[in-house]
């Protein structure tokens, strides 16, 4: 057992066993995704109850929520794979890093619109340079500094060593995110959920929530699968493992 | 009013809460149509590649300076 686990994670670091790996846990993910998903929402949107101060808008919450803890999930995943791309050079930990990037900047930009939305009606403003706002703001702009940075090399594993300094480079500003509605007085809302504690919100509004967050984390698991057999393809075009899926797929 | 329509109406906020409902699948959505589309154009690529190269092989350069 101690010497097969690291022989495991040895072979799934060669792009064609990863391709296989990732080609077989995607149906997986976004299957789990979508069961998440769909009572995750039946139950925020239908079954539980309106807020008493906010009625029904806070129903943004279920999407809002699981899409901001996202930004920050992803912003430390891709700078985990970051890391060990630049210590140990590996091949498949710089696709994991790069291709976290669009994911990332994806939930990043859907916290903003929703919060937006969700702040009109309730703060009356669609934005105002609340800490908590502001820092988020940061964040897309990071992550698009990342995809930008790594898409202005010619060679692309020396975009993505550069782009994956930089991604370590930001992680300051997760903590900065997550600890925002404490260290300043924000016109953003404390946290409401706390994984290790009581959490401030009734159990018919909190499993969908909950629930909405592994739907969102397993979405990601499934999108970034795709995405990094789409740039193996792209990273091993000479190959011939590559050929012949190319091959294979001539007739579609 | 029926619970259908209830249900849409969202207390009054469904200007705010269905179009972020909107925004969050419209972007998970291209999150997902954008690697299928580079995954196609990729592989188009690389048959195009292997293509002209076995042209490459079929005939050589050097027929074409020969009368």
């Amino acid at each position: 057992m101690s010497t097969w686990i690291p022989l495991w994670l040895h072979k799934l670091g060669s792009p064609p066993t990863f391709y296989r790996f990732a080609g077989a846990v995607r149906p997986w993910a976004m299957g789990l995704a979508l069961l998440f998903g769909v009572i995750g929402l039946y139950g925020g949107l239908v079954l539980a109850p309106p807020d008493y101060q906010q009625g029904d808008a806070y129903r943004i919450i279920f999407i809002h929520v699981p899409s901001a803890w996202m930004s920050m999930f992803i912003y430390a995943a891709m700078g985990v794979a970051a890391f060990v791309a630049l210590v140990w050079r590996m091949k498949l930990a710089e696709v994991v890093a790069m291709e976290s990037a669009p994911i990332g900047a994806a939930f990043t930009f859907v916290t903003l619109v929703t919060g937006s939305l969700w702040g009109k009606p309730m703060w009356g403003t669609w934005w105002t340079w609340d800490a908590r706002l502001t820092s988020e703001l940061v964040l897309l702009f990071l992550y698009l500094g990342v995809i930008g940075l790594y898409h202005a090399f010619e060679d692309r594993r020396q975009g993505a060593r550069a782009a994956s300094f930089l991604a370590i480079i930001g992680v300051i500003n997760v903590p900065i995110v997550h600890y925002s509605v404490t260290w300043w007085n924000t016109l953003h809302q404390g946290s409401t959920v706390d994984i290790f504690g009581h959490s401030k919100m009734p159990w018919d509004m909190l499993w969908p929530l909950l629930l909405m967050t592994l739907a969102t984390k397993a979405y990601y698991a499934a999108s970034l699968c795709h995405r990094a057999r789409t740039d193996l393809l792209a990273l091993e075009g000479g190959k011939d493992w590559v050929r012949q899926i190319a091959e294979a797929e001539a007739g579609r | 009013m029926s619970s259908l329509q209830h249900f849409f109406a969202m207390g009054g906020y469904a200007g705010y809460v269905w179009p972020a409902y909107a925004v969050f699948f419209a972007v998970l959505i291209a999150d997902n149509v954008a690697p299928r589309l580079r995954r196609r154009r990729i592989l188009r690529e690389l048959r195009g590649r292997l293509a002209r190269q076995a042209a490459r092989v079929r005939r050589p350069p050097s027929s074409s300076v020969t009368p």
